[in-house]
């Protein structure tokens, strides 16, 4: 076995950072799309490591859907203060007040689908170039073809048949005006890098990561935790069940999943022998196989 | 455990997506909810077993089309090694998306199919591969399950590739006879080719040897940003961060800065909150130098003991990757490491036929096109030749209409 290349966390914490200096070297008006999850969170130390003793060359964003884990909010307002950068955060409820989205009804209601306008209205009023985004190629099958550098018309729509050769390390972040380009750090991260990453580098993280107590109820077959957001009825059961979430997102479209883990070698534990995937526990996926790839050309992340 | 990188080349035909698919499933790499996808979806294969290239199918005009378009990456890991797939199709149509996976790959596993043997897309594909400077080599002859897994075809096919291999320059190349669609030597060693006596398939993915360039005369620092903070306490603090793209830096090293050509010493080397010794090929670091020079973004540090080339009139490989043909009256862009400025492709010297390696003196170059260009930049690059140092001897050619990345150019040397 060779030896004189480097770990593999070291590898990927190595490109992250590159990229990142790509971003602010190319870019006149970046964001970091902060979404409270583990990745984004990742994102962000990344990001102190590419550009410490600076300041970050661009604000964190955060599009707040209000249907919230509190819990979520609680460790974004802490974590800003400790880092001392900017928070810029695009509301859903203003798209809907503002009459640009219609809340949804019935009893799969979310809000998942609406922030993709909020997203893209957020980017418009800033004229943010560049949008930096903690997606992984391991997620999903559509998103196992998108590039590092991946470029939007002003819809914010990805086109899988026009995405640009990439080739080495040399990321082309030429855009016409009313473009901008999504940019993916860990794209070559998997869902065990990440956590055995955090793990090393000490990475606080909301508490909804690890187990805990919790009133949940069974929605097409997965956990759904009991909410005001969620619209039930007498059909539903509210049970106490021991809980912990892999993906931080909207309240209404994430499930937990039941576990013991309590501590994060735990979760890496339960991670290495599970044998469902990420993104297996979110609903959004649920609909069709293309499902993803259908969102991504419409300008969600 | 370190990352290998590998590209596979090969058509739907050859068992591409099968073999990949095989790979994944057999080293327990699916996941349960992926597992439920594959057995729901109806396409069988003709004995009824799950059809393992849909594992690899990523877009939806691929499912319909049933051909990979684009490159796919895959993870998956072992006890030894972690592995990133880059799945590129095989047509020769695709000829810039198997340029694009093959640039990052420290591996390629090329197929042949038993009953074919040597193709005219095998040597299009070992071409590439010599092209793109793909250290190792894997020929998987696939499909042995249909000649009686003859040890005799598969015998013949290693001394007719063996004198691709000499023509083509490829000295490292491993032969493994196996059946994706059975399984034979891709995880499991097979009982049915018992005289073959060699690794399977991932056992030599997991144990063959990868170097890195950490010589210090190749020791090559593109400069991405300078890290300024201007804050009372750190008043005077300037360092120039960027990811070592070969060789290796220590502290007190001589360096020179190009294209300006001043040189400094190294005062301190930084990542994050430490400070190591060496910064190694690969590494993403903050430099500090002795002396004040003015170094921005495009710049390179190099040591001084071995400097690059540096020049405006280079002789370059191109492989041309837009529907619009190579304009040599425009202007272009050319991106090599950080830096990016105007440029003309001034001439064509040839091009390669790349089925049969003969060169072409067409100079109407299209997409796919392969050959041998002299390129005059608007500033001088610093560069190495790629077969020297790949990581210091690619760039890309932009179009500044259009902003979408037109060629890919492996430099050669300086023609001033």
């Amino acid at each position: 076995m060779s030896t004189n290349r480097l770990d593999y966390l070291d590898e990927l914490e190595a490109e992250a950072i590159y990229i990142l200096r790509e971003v602010a070297g190319q870019f006149e008006k970046p964001a970091l799309l902060f979404s409270g999850g583990k990745d984004s969170i990742t994102l962000v130390h990344l990001a102190l490591k590419a550009f410490r003793p600076g300041k970050f060359p661009f604000p964190l964003v955060h599009i707040d859907t209000g249907h919230n884990f509190e819990e979520t909010i609680q460790y974004r307002d802490e974590m800003i203060a400790r880092i001392g950068e900017k928070l810029i955060v695009g509301h859903v409820q203003d798209s809907i007040d503002e009459g640009k989205v219609i809340e949804q009804k019935g009893k799969n209601a979310s809000r998942n689908a609406l922030q993709t306008v909020t997203l893209l209205d957020t980017i418009a009023k800033n004229g943010f170039d560049a949008c930096i985004g903690g997606a992984r190629r391991d997620e999903e099958k559509a998103r196992a073809k998108e590039r590092i550098f991946s470029v939007r018309d002003e819809f914010g729509q990805w086109d899988p048949k026009r995405q640009r050769p990439e080739l080495w390390n040399i990321y082309n972040g030429k855009i016409h005006k009313g473009e901008n380009v999504r940019v993916f750090p860990i794209s070559n991260w998997t869902e065990l890098d990440v956590w055995n990453y955090i793990r090393r580098e000490n990475i606080p993280l909301p508490t909804i990561y690890f187990a805990h107590q919790r009133d949940c109820i069974t929605r097409n077959g997965q956990l759904m935790a009991a909410s005001p957001f969620l619209n039930m009825d007498e059909d539903d059961v509210v049970e106490r069940r021991n809980v912990r979430f892999r993906t931080v997102g909207d309240m209404t479209c994430t499930a937990a999943v039941e576990s013991y883990a309590f501590e994060i070698d735990d979760i890496i534990n339960e991670i290495a022998e599970s044998k469902i995937s990420e993104r297996g526990a979110r609903m959004d996926d649920k609909v069709s196989e293309a499902a993803m790839e259908e969102r991504k050309k419409g300008g969600y992340f | 455990m370190d990352i290998l990188k590998f590209i596979t080349a090969g058509s739907v035909d050859d068992g591409k997506s099968t073999l990949i698919g095989r790979l994944l499933y057999d080293s327990d790499a699916i996941l349960a909810d992926q597992l439920e996808a594959l057995h729901a979806s109806n396409r069988k294969n003709d004995d009824g077993t799950i059809d393992l290239a849909i594992l690899t199918d990523g877009l939806k005009a691929e499912r319909e089309q049933g051909i990979t378009i684009d490159v796919a990456y895959k993870y998956f890991e072992t006890d030894k090694r972690k592995f990133i797939i880059a799945d590129a199709p095989g047509h020769i149509q695709y000829t810039r998306n198997m340029v694009t996976g093959a640039s990052n790959a420290d591996l390629a596993i090329i197929l042949i199919d038993a009953r074919k043997g040597v193709v005219e897309q095998t040597t299009r594909h070992s071409f590439l591969v010599s092209l793109l400077q793909i250290p190792k080599v894997v020929i998987a002859i696939n499909k042995m399950d249909m000649v009686d897994y003859s040890e005799e075809i598969f015998n013949s096919i290693v001394t007719d590739y063996k004198k691709i291999a000499v023509k083509l320059n490829i000295a490292d190349v491993t032969f493994i006879p196996v059946s994706a669609l059975k399984g034979d030597n891709i995880v499991y060693s097979s009982t049915a080719i018992s005289w073959y006596k060699g690794d399977s398939l991932l056992h030599h993915l997991e144990n063959v040897e990868i170097n890195r360039d950490n010589l210090s005369t190749h020791a090559r620092l593109p400069v991405q940003w300078v890290v300024r903070p201007q804050t009372d306490e750190l008043h005077d603090y300037r360092g120039y961060a960027g990811r070592v793209s070969s060789g290796s830096f220590k502290v007190n090293d001589k360096v020179t800065v190009l294209p300006s050509g001043f040189t400094s010493t190294i005062s301190k080397i930084e990542l994050y909150d430490t400070q190591p010794a060496e910064a190694l090929a690969g590494m993403s670091v903050t430099v500090h130098l002795q002396d004040n020079i003015d170094i921005s973004r495009g710049d390179i540090i190099v040591n001084s003991a071995g400097e690059p080339q540096l020049s405006s009139v280079i002789e370059a490989d191109l492989c041309w990757m837009d529907t619009r043909g190579l304009d040599t009256s425009l202007t272009y862009l050319v991106q090599h490491n950080t830096k990016t400025v105007r440029c003309k492709i001034r001439e064509v010297l040839h091009k390669v036929n790349i089925n049969t390696l003969e060169k072409d003196f067409d100079e109407d170059f299209k997409l796919n096109d392969i050959g041998r260009v002299v390129i005059k930049t608007a500033e001088p690059l610093a560069f190495d030749p790629y077969q020297e140092n790949k990581a210091n001897g690619g760039a890309i050619i932009i179009d500044s209409r259009t902003n979408v990345t037109v060629g890919a150019l492996m430099l050669r040397q300086s023609v001033e």
